[in-house]
């Protein structure tokens, strides 16, 4: 690796807490940025000549805190600017920097610096188009391309959501226990806002969005470290983990989505599956259940089975039930109908969500999942009618196409249809 | 006579390279395993999974104590290592219980391993 991109990936990792620090300092987003960013050009001057320092966030901070208060001093034309040369020097004063970045604030900055970008008033796609540029540093242009939008409406909606969160408070005091378990909750939402906003990509734009999948993992070991025995922090990147092992099998050649079932195992990404399954591990051991280790508990248990045919169903609807009575939702209980059809068979999936049409009238795949379920059971004109509805329901050309093959089967009396 | 080299770097820069600086740094260290295994230098090569993943047993008190996360005292150094072969976590544990009974005093940290090569080597 050359010497830049070792510097540009140790800036990227160091941006959290450095920026996170700058913010406490000077008590606002846009100094704290343009300190920190006039601190990475110096490290891109200094570093390849001198090495880089021991410590490269109390670097980064020290030199970027000192950059934005000699802008201060300029405009107010104070007094004369020290030489760079002596600011880039720091020696022993690096050190004491470090000493005093020892833990006791670094945590609540990060968390305050990515709990900034979960403003409630903010709609989820500018949340996470601040997280992006403010705590991943991903640049606009990177962020436009993944949302497929223009680089200028992209600086737009950005600068709109700055606009919002510096009107509104932000909490500099240390937190209590209470308010620090609230932020985490709100950012691991906002981690995984992100992360779905990566995984949701279709097969033509999985690369360049796919990428943010990394970014909120990336985000969620972070946090780890910061709290390590939080279980739900574990729970919610195992969950990434396991979801993103499957970046590589989850479409065919012509861009189509593979069902989970249909999928070449092989083509899972071991390491991650791996890394996933130690942190669950970890996390259940703490005995506190939550939403993030449920499902990653369930992601889990496909990532276990070398093949479609030994998923332990039996222990997926157990942890569905479990996740419905935390977050009771319909579209959970037709996800536990899927692992029941598997266990007791489609008459018993099918009473499961039958009672939910109602409140499911709008869904698509509840009609494919009461097709399928109906064709089971060799009702074939009522499958057919679900499948129309579904039809009429699909969002993509993609989805539509999924159920006209399923229909197309019901046509030539074929009933060899598995479940979703 | 065997030794081993124990690979140390900041983690956290490491997670932030890209999946192409990764691969191209596994690729030409690839090159260099592939010169030793060739000479019958080269025994297991292991990539450890981020220390995130990581759990620690203390088993310097009775009973031992299980905590989230790396080994992190410095007073104490690494003297060896195992790689076992396990179905998760509490199997890993109870494993390193049994070696604690037998040794106790100082600290396991279990963590998950991403890459491993048997490699061969005729000590």
């Amino acid at each position: 690796m050359t010497d830049i991109a070792w510097i540009e990936a140790a800036l990227t990792s160091a941006r959290p807490q450095a920026l996170g620090a700058l913010l406490r300092y000077f008590r606002d987003l846009d100094t704290a940025e343009e300190a920190f960013q006039e601190a990475c050009l110096k490290a891109l001057r200094h570093w390849p000549e001198k090495g880089p320092p021991r410590d490269p966030t109390a670097w980064l901070i020290f030199v970027g805190r000192n950059a934005a208060l000699d802008g201060v001093r300029r405009r107010a034309k104070l007094q004369e600017l020290p030489d760079e040369a002596a600011i880039s020097d720091l020696g022993d004063a690096e050190d004491a920097m470090a000493d005093r970045l020892d833990g006791a604030h670094y945590r609540d900055d990060i968390l305050r610096l990515m709990f900034i970008c979960c403003h409630p008033e903010l709609p989820a796609t500018q949340q996470i188009a601040l997280a992006l540029r403010i705590v991943a540093g991903l640049s606009v242009r990177q962020i436009a391309r993944a949302f497929l939008v223009g680089e200028a409406a992209m600086e737009q909606r950005i600068t709109r959501a700055k606009a919002r969160i510096a009107g509104g408070e932000v909490p500099f005091e240390t937190p209590g226990a209470a308010e620090r378990a609230e932020r985490l909750g709100a950012v691991a939402a906002m981690l995984y806002l992100v992360f779905n906003e990566g995984y949701s990509a279709g097969a033509t734009d999985a690369g360049e969005r796919g990428a943010l999948c990394d970014e909120a993992i990336r985000l969620a070991r972070l946090l780890i470290r910061l709290f390590p025995s939080e279980p739900e922090i574990m729970g919610l990147t195992a969950l990434m983990l396991l979801q993103r092992s499957r970046a590589k099998a989850r479409f065919d050649p012509n861009g189509e989505a593979i069902l989970l079932e249909e999928q070449d195992r092989s083509l899972w990404n071991k390491k991650m599956i791996a890394e996933g399954l130690a942190l669950i591990d970890k996390a259940m051991r703490h005995r506190q259940p939550g939403a993030y280790q449920i499902q990653a508990a369930i992601a889990a248990l496909h990532a276990r089975a070398a093949r479609a045919a030994d998923t332990d169903w039996s222990g997926i609807a157990a942890l569905y039930a479990a996740l419905e009575r935390m977050q009771p939702s319909p579209v959970i209980t037709l996800n536990r109908s899927v692992a029941v059809a598997k266990v007791h068979g489609p008459a018993a999936a099918l009473a499961l969500i039958e009672p939910l049409e109602n409140r499911l009238a709008g869904y698509f795949h509840f009609f494919g999942v009461k097709g399928a379920y109906l064709v089971d059971l060799g009702r074939h004109e009522e499958a057919r009618a679900a499948f129309n509805r579904a039809i009429a329901l699909a969002a993509s050309p993609a989805d539509a196409a999924h159920i006209r093959r399923h229909l197309d089967r019901l046509t030539d009396g074929s009933t060899a249809i598995g479940g979703r | 006579m065997l030794y081993t080299i124990l690979c140390y770097h900041q983690e956290d820069v490491v997670c932030a390279w890209s999946a192409e600086e990764d691969a191209a740094v596994m690729q030409r260290l690839a090159v260099v395993q592939e010169n030793l295994a060739r000479a019958g230098k080269l025994g297991p090569v292991v990539r450890l999974l981020p220390t995130t993943a990581a759990t620690t047993l203390r088993k310097d008190r009775e009973p031992p104590l299980v905590l989230d996360g790396p080994f992190a005292e410095t007073k104490e150094q690494l003297l060896g290592f195992y790689v076992i072969d396990v179905a998760d976590l509490d199997e890993a544990l109870a494993i390193a219980r049994d070696l604690g009974e037998a040794n106790p005093g100082g600290s396991y940290e279990l963590r998950p391993i991403g890459l491993f090569r048997p490699g061969a080597t005729s000590p």
